[in-house]
């Protein structure tokens, strides 16, 4: 049965409605919001003057209208103690977003805290510690001088390394400037801690190693260059469903030609035409499908390549772009180095490269010329490379990010307009800690160190391997067991004698043990296991800075009150910082209680005045109050000054051919071809007969903490949906909806079918990071030397389980929007 | 079905889903303790003859409006029943066109019958009450209550969405 909500009117916003400035909470795009909020007692009226649009509401609105909300863009929450209506709705003047929504974004109201509408009621409303066998609500001081002494007895015993961390260093809601700068300055400034992992993968390190190692940021280019591209080259993405509003506003005008006026005032003197669009994915997303929709199929090549072989594609477009003399020789004299190693090293021939990704030939020359053919007069071309998940989390990453940057420098796509060379993005960022040298190179792989029973305490930030890491069955099998030993050890002595619960609790992790402490907004199946969990405030609740895509930093106003006691995560780290001094002082240990000097702040701007202002570059320009003048269009990052009070941006990077090096150059790097690189994985392929690809959906987001929560999506996928070919359907006699059990050497994991009917043979995608089954069941933990993970490139086999539920009331025609609608 | 009736099913609907708070209390009107969720009356829908089953054939989509002449819609007989499907066979629904993203108008492709929109791509399968299959707006697609009389009249009686670029689905109302 489709999910209707019964909601066929609206509460309207009043002309003096208070307005405040929201970035989406969810993806790396960062769509511009308005948060509307007004007394529950009060209305707008229909007229123009009665309400905040300024327009007449009782007549119909046509497409497009700056003054429509949906019903999911609607809730009643508490603002400075009082009930009032919200409304957050996509802003038109927001240049990212142009006033659309995602399917994702359009929900911000819909999923936040309300106790007079029932969305999320089950938010972490007030600290709770494992006491009685059970969960326990408590005070603040109660948890934390808790966590402190654990962690102070657990330093004293096993050193700085028996405390684990788990934290995420992302923007957007559950992270931001503000929080990673709380939690960055506790564990790398008062602490050198070194066990610590990042939110979505075992280790604390970067996905995108290569590229950096190379002089190149990842995020260089700007949002328009994508409608200013001549081609745009997509490696392992999938924009529509992932950086949705990006695509729509950006890629799509390209592709439609709507962008051919500016690219002419722009770049004159060159000529123009709309977009092509190369698709490096072995499998057809909704992307390609709507390129070929506004591009014409003869502009889209979509190059559906073995799983797993992207670097020998790109090796292969480098060489035969450098033998047919279309590389950038001039930039590459003058602004690089190792440019003569890298081809000799790399070198690649086209027939090779067919043999091993399944590509047509052809294709590959085709690609190579519109990549880099310089266009008509001589001018080089304008060529936007983008990756994203299947390059990151797929084989070899490491070379294949060096692959793809070595593309970019060859042929300078990197620095002009209609270029770049950029990772598309998950989630925002909002990066800001003290150096992180001290963790190494390779980093500690965490999930590993805990499965092997090392670590006292665990400090976890929004953050639930449970749904998102690799080998995640064994891992849960013994974390829970870990946990347990503490929980028995806890609940054998009374709550109220501390001293002889740490006790407790410190001989318990002397036998295996683990104290684990969560900190997040909502109940989390890890958070299950712990024994202190904290309430954060989430984005909306606190005042909140993060950057998107094209390093455009916002600040999210804080428009309604957190629930209960519930605190931004950077003060829950100063908390915490102030506690772990106590403990240490009253131990007699004020060397190490000194080193806690410095988190007085009281609230989220201290954090931020306190670590962005100072650390970041350009930080010293930006204060909220710049940051509130620039609205939803914010600035991009590093900013550049100040002018007439309004900051300045940094629309591209490298514009100036100075790399990120310590000789300012560019560098190529060999990056050979070795193979499905992480253990044990060509054993499975030959072994099992699906690839089990996985990644987001449109949908859904993250882990879907939200999603489960809300019945729109969650009557839709119910369970992780799994495409399949019907093909391979009938050959396992499996039906649309039925529930399949995922299995392999590693593990097992369910899904629910959905046919596709363009899915190649012996090639699933499932749903990753999902509750209701966890891809990371199956995958081993193998990575590469830089412990990142190869999420992507696994193989199983699929049995029926029965139906899922309510599998018969949902859709499952193709989501491919029709060539002839 | 009365609209009572319709409020009921609407409340069963959630009570079988287990969020029994979310649903149709959700939005709307003045709430007078700020502790409880209280279900919102539903607006008045007028009773409107939109066509005669006679005028119907399978897969041939025609235009209507419903509850007024600038909320456009869309009148189809399937051919088989459908959940919602109205008429003695079960099988003639209707809906907006006026897609619940952007309000784009959307086009109907009988091969799969969706409705699709051409604005943002999204995709509405007619033959499951509008579910979206793709898409960019967080609501199925709004669908016209019918009710057909003995001599095949069909009128429309009701909204189970708020349809596109209103706020409330009778204007004025
Ligand atoms: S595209 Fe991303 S940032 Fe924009 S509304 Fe959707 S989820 Fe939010
Ligand atoms: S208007 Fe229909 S998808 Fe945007």
């Amino acid at each position: 049965m489709t999910y209707k909500r019964g909601v066929d009117q609206l509460p309207i916003p009043p002309a003096d409605a208070r307005v405040q400035n929201v970035t989406c909470d969810f993806c790396i795009v960062g769509c511009g919001y308005k948060a509307y909020s007004w007394d529950l007692n009060r209305q707008g009226g229909m007229a123009p003057g009665e309400n905040a649009f300024g327009i007449d509401l009782a007549e119909q609105q046509w497409a497009e209208s700056e003054a429509w909300y949906q019903p999911s863009m609607y809730n009643i929450v508490m603002q400075d103690g009082r009930p009032v209506h919200l409304v957050v709705k996509p802003d038109t003047d927001c240049v990212v977003n142009q006033g659309l929504n995602s399917v994702r974004g359009g929900r911000i109201a819909e999923t936040r805290y309300s106790e007079q509408t029932g969305t999320m009621t089950d938010r972490l409303t007030h600290p709770q510690v494992w006491r009685y066998s059970q969960h326990m609500p408590t005070s603040w001081d109660d948890a934390l001088s808790l966590v402190a002494d654990v962690t102070r007895r657990v330093i004293e015993e096993w050193g700085e390394d028996g405390v684990i961390v788990s934290a995420f260093d992302h923007g957007g809601a559950a992270g931001g400037y503000e929080n990673t700068w709380g939690t960055g300055k506790l564990y790398f400034d008062a602490m050198k801690i070194r066990n610590i992992r990042i939110h979505n993968r075992p280790a604390y390190n970067s996905e995108v190693h290569a590229t950096r190692d190379m002089g190149m940021g990842e995020l260089n280019n700007c949002y328009e260059d994508a409608e200013l591209a001549d081609t745009i080259f997509c490696v392992g993405a999938n924009p529509l469903e992932n950086q949705t509003n990006y695509f729509l506003a950006h890629w799509v005008p390209n592709l439609r030609g709507t962008s051919l006026g500016k690219k002419e005032e722009q770049l004159p003197g060159e000529p123009h035409a709309p977009a092509k669009v190369i698709f490096v994915d072995p499998r057809r997303t909704v992307s390609v499908n709507v390129c070929e929709i506004e591009a014409g199929a003869e502009n889209v090549l979509h190059l559906a390549i073995k799983p797993g072989t992207d670097l020998v594609l790109l090796n292969a477009l480098m060489t035969e772009i450098v033998d047919k003399g279309w590389h950038a020789a001039d930039f590459i004299a003058a602004h690089t180095s190792g440019f003569d190693e890298a081809l000799a090293a790399n070198r690649t021939s086209i027939e090779d490269a067919a043999g091993i990704t399944g590509l047509d030939p052809e294709d590959i020359r085709k690609a190579a010329r519109w990549i880099a053919e310089p266009k008509e007069g001589g001018a080089l071309r304008r060529t936007m490379m983008a990756y994203e998940k299947g390059l990151i989390w797929g084989n070899d990453n490491y070379r294949t990010n060096a692959a793809i940057a070595n593309l970019c420098f060859a042929t300078h796509s990197v620095g002009r307009p209609g270029t770049g060379c950029v990772r598309l993005g998950g989630h925002q960022e909002g990066y800001v800690r003290p150096p992180d040298g001290h963790v190494g190179r390779p980093a500690a792989y965490v999930d590993q160190l805990l499965i092997n029973g090392e670590g006292g305490v665990h400090h976890v930030w929004a953050t639930d391997h449970f749904k998102s890491t690799l080998n995640a069955e064994e891992f849960r099998r013994v974390y829970r067991r870990r946990t347990n030993i503490v929980k028995e050890a806890m609940e054998a002595i009374p709550y109220g004698d501390r001293e002889a619960q740490v006790e407790a609790i410190v001989n318990a992790i002397r036998r295996g043990g683990l104290f684990a402490v969560d900190v997040d907004i909502l109940p989390t199946p890890i958070g299950d296991c712990c024994h202190v969990v904290l309430p954060a405030a989430t984005a909306g609740e606190m005042n909140l800075t993060s950057m998107n895509g094209e390093r455009r930093l916002r600040l999210t106003e804080k428009y309604m009150d957190a629930p209960g006691a519930a605190l931004p995560d950077c003060i829950i780290a100063a908390r915490l910082a102030n506690h772990l001094e106590a403990s240490f002082r009253a131990a007699g240990n004020d060397a190490y209680a000194d080193q806690f000097k410095g988190f007085d702040w009281q609230t989220e701007e201290d954090a931020f005045m306190d670590g962005y202002h100072q650390h970041a570059g350009g930080g010293e320009h930006v204060t909220y109050d710049r940051l509130r003048a620039m609205g939803t269009n914010g600035v991009q990052e590093p900013c550049a000054g100040v002018e007439d009070g309004k900051l300045v941006s940094t629309q591209r990077l490298y514009t100036d051919g100075v790399f990120g090096t310590d000789d300012g150059k560019a560098h190529f790097m060999a990056s050979e071809w070795r193979g499905l690189q992480a253990k044990g994985r060509a054993e499975q392929r030959e072994k099992y007969p699906f690839l089990i690809n996985n990644g987001r959906k449109n949908m859904i987001w993250q882990n879907a903490f939200y999603d489960v929560r809300t019945p729109f999506v969650r009557e839709r996928f119910p369970v992780p949906p799994i495409e399949m070919s019907p093909d391979d359907m009938a050959d396992l006699g499996l039906e649309a909806g039925d529930l399949v059990e995922v299995w392999n050497d590693v593990g097992s994991t369910q899904a629910m079918v959905y046919p596709i009917a363009t899915a190649r043979r012996g090639e699933c995608f499932m749903l990753f990071s999902s509750p209701l089954g966890q891809v990371g069941n199956v995958i081993s933990e193998h990575t590469n030397e830089l412990m990142i993970p190869n999420y992507k490139n696994v193989w199983a086999n699929i049995r029926r389980i029965g139906r899922a539920p309510q599998a018969d009331g949902i859709s499952f025609k193709t989501p491919e929007y029709p060539a002839d609608a | 079905m009365s609209k009572c009736d319709r409020l009921v099913d609407l409340g069963r609907r959630q009570f079988l889903r287990g969020s029994a708070a979310a649903g149709v209390g959700a939005a709307a009107t003045v709430v007078a303790t700020p502790k409880r969720a209280e279900a919102r009356a539903r607006v008045e829908y007028p009773s409107n003859r939109l066509a005669n089953v006679a005028d119907l054939a399978v897969d041939e989509p025609l235009d209507i409006s419903y509850p007024d002449d600038d909320s456009p819609g869309v009148l189809i007989k399937l051919g088989k029943a459908v959940p919602g499907g109205a008429g003695p066979d079960g099988d003639i629904v209707a809906y907006s066109v006026m897609c619940p993203h952007k309000g784009y108008f959307l086009n109907y492709h009988a091969a799969d019958r969706t409705l699709n929109c051409p604005g943002h791509y999204s995709r509405f399968d007619v033959e499951l009450e509008g579910q979206q299959i793709f898409g960019m707006s967080n609501q199925s697609l709004p669908m016209f209550e019918l009710r057909v009389d003995a001599s095949g009249d069909i009128f429309a009686e009701g909204v189970d969405e708020l349809i596109y670029g209103r706020t409330n689905n009778v204007l004025g109302g």
